[in-house]
């Protein structure tokens, strides 16, 4: 029972520890340098982006174990914007102007970036955007070391085009209703023209958030298919894959049939799902937890014991991802530009960012483009197997150029492939 | 000759078993030719080392040697049993590892990794693998391999083998099958005559990977021939006029599915808000409980009754029931018995109780989904026709939602629970003067409403996910269904409910996901605003 006296007594406490944290944080200002984390933690992305914020705990930890960057230990600012757009920008602000970061690890969806954006413009902040996204940006206080469409869809598309993947001549382009999946799938549609696929054999359908009852739609795809060889390329975000994966199951639509890959299904988003029905579809990345090679399995063995040191509630199956590999390598290369420039002054970071290399968990060392803010990143289709791990069916040799100005979108051609100064 | 006598009478069809099995046993000696029976080590080897072009050329040539025991090897390869172990390839099974080429026992090291098969070399291994069966001296398998062959992409060297296979196939059914198998194939023949005959063969066919295969033959690249296309183009016409039906019939299946699980969702809010007139926000976080009871029960059916776990689902029903009842009556108990009468506040104590409920579950459980498997009977469906598959979960989920139904109307037509929630919704005043407990059956019904809510969050378990944020997208259907079928009314509840599932589903085979539900909405508002006491209207003296 908490009785008035306990809660003045309980709210006295909880002050008196603020205070005691924030004279804390002042002395010790001189000698930390101050990293914001942008994640929701709470709302319908938290799902997703808690493994992040997470991540970003352990990198700099780690970090810190190894003497810091310069000499000063790193400080980790953790808000949560609980995955409520305008809020995203409020915290953005309060990360640069208040806590004083010196760099910012954050966002997920794109209309969370495209919320916060303004105010790193106008603060002249430092961003680091760990998410596959559609392009069409390119921003001087941006660093993004997701895949850009080139690195992720258009491989996928040109992969089920090939004989391995099927060749398939119909495509049903399935997504989320927002930003994202619009213009990949705008970008997906000339693509197809370029090779040859007429309007005719292109369905683009899209679902509500959260949309729960795919019985339609999966029926739809059924009938279209039965048009010719057909594969789908899906966009949907969040957990709708997940009663969107039963319903082909249940409606005995094979992977052999018509194939499916996403591009927003990682080995997070599966862990709520019984993965056995999707056995054999595909998903495009740039990492996959299930990859061999000495650097992968050292993250791994870091991660899992992260997990169980901060106690976490998924530290039962430690599992790792593509965004998170794209925080670790973010995280790092963002120390190593620092070191390089003997600042954490954000324009002499930037210009110490082009040409970064790091050996990342995918086995191929990850290089920061000298110009344009995205990496140069290998891509890698992975099938789904019955434990919710993926094995990779097929990658490039190495490293690919991010174009973050997709050249299937008019126009393109003649923006300059690095940021405005 | 034993077995011969064991085939059945009607499977001869003419020819004499004996016959039969000198043919067969001719075909396979014919395709066995010279070569050894078993596949050879190297060939084992290059069925899983290189690129996928190669690896499929020889599955060709395993192929036209016609050996029936090299499905055992290709079977494995299906099933992920065999590795690479370095410059070694092994088969592991239970009893250990086995080196293809020496044939030696050993043990596979840290480093061995499973053959990549993609999807392409699957149905290939697929496709040869039920070929082979085809020489099988076993009529159902040959019978499973022949439809398994329906529709499979075509190959030349396949051909001569289903072609052989058919021509001393004695069971009608098995024949017809292949012979479609024979047509599929030679549509790409570049004879005319065969390819018209072709047409016309599969013109008897229903499946819908057939009218793939004549549609994409119809595309730019294909079919030259103006006969031969007014043949498929007809062939087509035949299969779709076929299909047509099974569609109308699976888009009213999918309708009363949806209906269904309205049904269920906004049943338990039938009670609380229809009846009782308590605008519940908490509700859906009674279903959000309901299904991480059932996944509960999952889990403890997981740790101590492994070898029962089909059957988990079963016990979480009463489980979930009771647990969502026990949580709704303390609910009514502690916040709500003061609130009665005072809909405003209510709305908002309810509220505050579905975040709480909604942030303790985040602190219990966490805040990612959590998994619930279906038990193997849920999976997979019947299939009514080639594009009529009609899931096993949502046949369940129906019949879930009407056993539910019927329960909840015996409970409140025919008890004399029920009697009293009529009594005192109807007059509280005059119940309580009768003798009746009327805080004990407002607890009692909160808690009944509260524990149906349960029973959806279980059937919700089944179809989506279970996570914190389940009873979110539902409270919203669930008001909408209660307020359209007419407060106070359960036979509403059912109509509004199906008529709503029908008609989005309906919307959203004509104009997609996003707006059929911008549709819905509207359509709800206006009936709303012409009609505000909803399809039924409470007849009886009703004392607001």
């Amino acid at each position: 029972m908490i009785t008035r006296r306990n809660f003045v007594k309980s709210m006295s406490t909880i002050a008196a520890s603020i205070a005691l944290m924030g004279t804390a944080s002042l002395a010790n200002a001189a000698d930390t340098i101050k990293v914001g984390i942008l994640h929701s933690l709470s709302g319908t992305m938290a799902i997703s982006e808690t493994s992040l914020k997470d991540m970003a705990l352990m990198t700099i930890a780690e970090i810190n174990k190894k003497g810091g960057v310069l000499g000063k230990q790193l400080e980790p600012v953790v808000v949560d914007p609980a995955s409520d757009w305008p809020l995203f920008a409020t915290k953005a602000r309060q990360l640069l102007s208040q806590d004083k970061v010196a760099v910012t690890f954050g966002c997920w969806t794109s209309v969370s970036r495209k919320s916060v954006l303004p105010v790193y413009k106008e603060l002249n902040g430092l961003l680091f955007y760990p998410v596959q996204y559609e392009g069409e940006e390119l921003e001087k206080n941006v660093f993004y070391t997701g895949a850009a469409p080139n690195q992720q869809a258009i491989p996928a598309v040109e992969y089920l085009l090939s004989k391995d993947g099927g060749a398939a001549k119909r495509f049903v382009l399935l997504g989320t209703d927002y930003v994202y999946p619009r213009t990949t799938n705008k970008i997906l549609r000339a693509f197809l023209h370029s090779k040859g696929i007429k309007d005719a054999d292109i369905m683009e359908e899209y679902t509500p958030f959260g949309h729960s009852d795919y019985q339609t739609i999966v029926a739809n795809i059924k009938k279209f298919a039965t048009g010719g060889k057909t594969a789908v390329v899906s966009t949907i975000n969040g957990d709708s894959n997940v009663p969107f994966y039963k319903e082909l199951g249940n409606a005995g639509l094979k992977a052999k049939d018509v194939p499916v890959v996403a591009f927003s299904v990682g080995e997070e988003e599966l862990r709520g799902v019984d993965a056995k029905p999707l056995v054999g579809h595909l998903a495009a990345w740039n990492y996959f937890m299930s990859l061999k090679n000495p650097a992968n399995d050292e993250f791994k063995k870091k991660w899992a014991a992260y997990a169980k040191s901060a106690k976490l509630p998924t530290a039962g199956k430690p599992l790792t991802n593509d965004p998170m590999e794209a925080t670790y390598i973010g995280i790092n290369m963002w120390k190593q530009a620092v070191e390089k420039a003997g600042t954490t002054d954000v324009n002499k970071v930037i210009a110490a960012m082009g040409g970064q290399k790091f050996v990342a968990p995918s086995g191929f060392t990850a290089e920061m483009d000298a110009k344009n803010h995205h990496l140069h990143k290998p891509v890698m289709i992975g099938e789904v197997k019955a434990d919710g791990q993926f094995k990779v069916v097929w990658k490039t040799p190495g490293p690919i150029k991010a174009q973050p100005w997709s050249p299937f979108i008019a126009g393109n051609d003649k923006k300059p492939d690095e940021p405005a100064k | 000759m034993l077995q011969t006598n064991t085939f059945p009478k009607h499977e001869c069809l003419g020819i004499h078993p004996a016959v039969r099995f000198f043919a067969m046993l001719f075909v396979s000696l014919i395709f066995s030719g010279n070569q050894a029976w078993a596949l050879t080590g190297a060939e084992k080897v290059a069925l899983v080392r290189g690129e996928s072009e190669q690896r499929l050329q020889m599955l060709d040539k395993v192929l036209a040697q016609g050996d029936v025991t090299a499905t055992v090897y290709l079977q494995q390869l299906l099933d992920d049993a065999v590795r690479l172990d370095g410059d070694k390839v092994l088969i592991v099974t239970d009893e250990g590892a086995t080196n293809v080429m020496t044939g030696e026992r050993t043990k596979p090291s840290e480093a061995a990794e499973e053959v990549i098969n993609n999807n392409r070399i699957q149905s290939e291994l697929e496709a040869s693998i039920a070929t082979l069966n085809l020489l099988s001296q076993d009529a159902s398998v040959r019978l499973a391999a022949a439809q398994k062959l329906q529709g499979t992409e075509a190959n030349s060297s396949r051909l001569l083998l289903i072609a052989k296979a058919e021509k001393v196939e004695t069971d009608g059914k098995i024949r017809a099958l292949l012979q479609q198998v024979r047509a599929s194939i030679e549509l790409t023949s570049d004879n005319k005559a065969t390819r018209l005959a072709a047409a016309a063969t599969l013109a008897a066919s229903s499946n819908s990977s057939i009218k793939q295969m004549l549609s994409s033959r119809l595309a730019a690249d294909g079919e030259t021939d103006a006969e031969v296309k007014a043949a498929i183009t007809q062939a087509l016409k035949k299969i779709d006029r076929d299909l047509a039906t099974f569609e109308l019939l699976g888009q009213v299946f999918t309708g009363i599915s949806l209906g269904s699980i309205l049904l269920l969702a906004a049943l338990g809010l039938a009670v609380t808000y229809g009846l009782m007139g308590v605008i519940n926000m908490a509700h859906g976080e009674m279903m959000m409980i309901g299904a991480y009871a059932t996944f509960l029960v999952q889990n403890l059916f997981l740790k101590y009754l492994p070898a029962h776990f089909q059957w988990y689902l079963l016990a979480a029903i009463p489980a979930a029931f009771l647990l969502t009842a026990l949580v709704g009556i303390l609910i009514e108990r502690s916040v709500l018995r003061s609130l009665y009468g005072r809909p405003l506040e209510t709305l908002l104590a309810t509220w505050g109780i579905s975040l709480i409920l909604m942030q303790s579950v985040r602190s219990l459980f966490g805040a990612q989904n959590v998994q619930v498997e279906n038990p193997a009977w849920m999976s997979g469906g019947i299939e009514v026709a080639a594009n009529l598959v009609l899931p096993y979960n949502r046949i369940f989920i129906i019949a879930f939602a009407a056993l539910v139904l019927v329960m909840m109307w015996l409970m409140i037509s025919k008890t004399r629970l029920g009697l009293f929630i009529r009594a005192v919704t109807q007059n509280r005043g005059m119940a309580s003067c009768s003798g009746v407990n009327t805080s004990k059956v407002d607890a009692l019904a909160f808690g009944l409403g509260s524990g149906i809510a349960g029973l959806a969050g279980v059937a919700l378990s089944q179809i989506g996910n279970v996570g914190p944020a389940l009873g979110q997208s539902y409270i919203v259907d669930s008001f909408m269904v209660v307020v359209l079928g007419g407060v106070g009314q359960l036979a509403g509840a059912v109509y509004a409910a199906l008529g709503l599932g029908i008609l989005s589903k309906f919307f959203e085979g004509m104009a997609g996901a996003v707006l059929a539900k911008i549709l819905i909405l509207v359509i709800v508002i206006i009936f709303i605003q012409k009609r505000p006491q909803g399809l039924f209207a409470f007849k009886g003296r009703v004392i607001d």
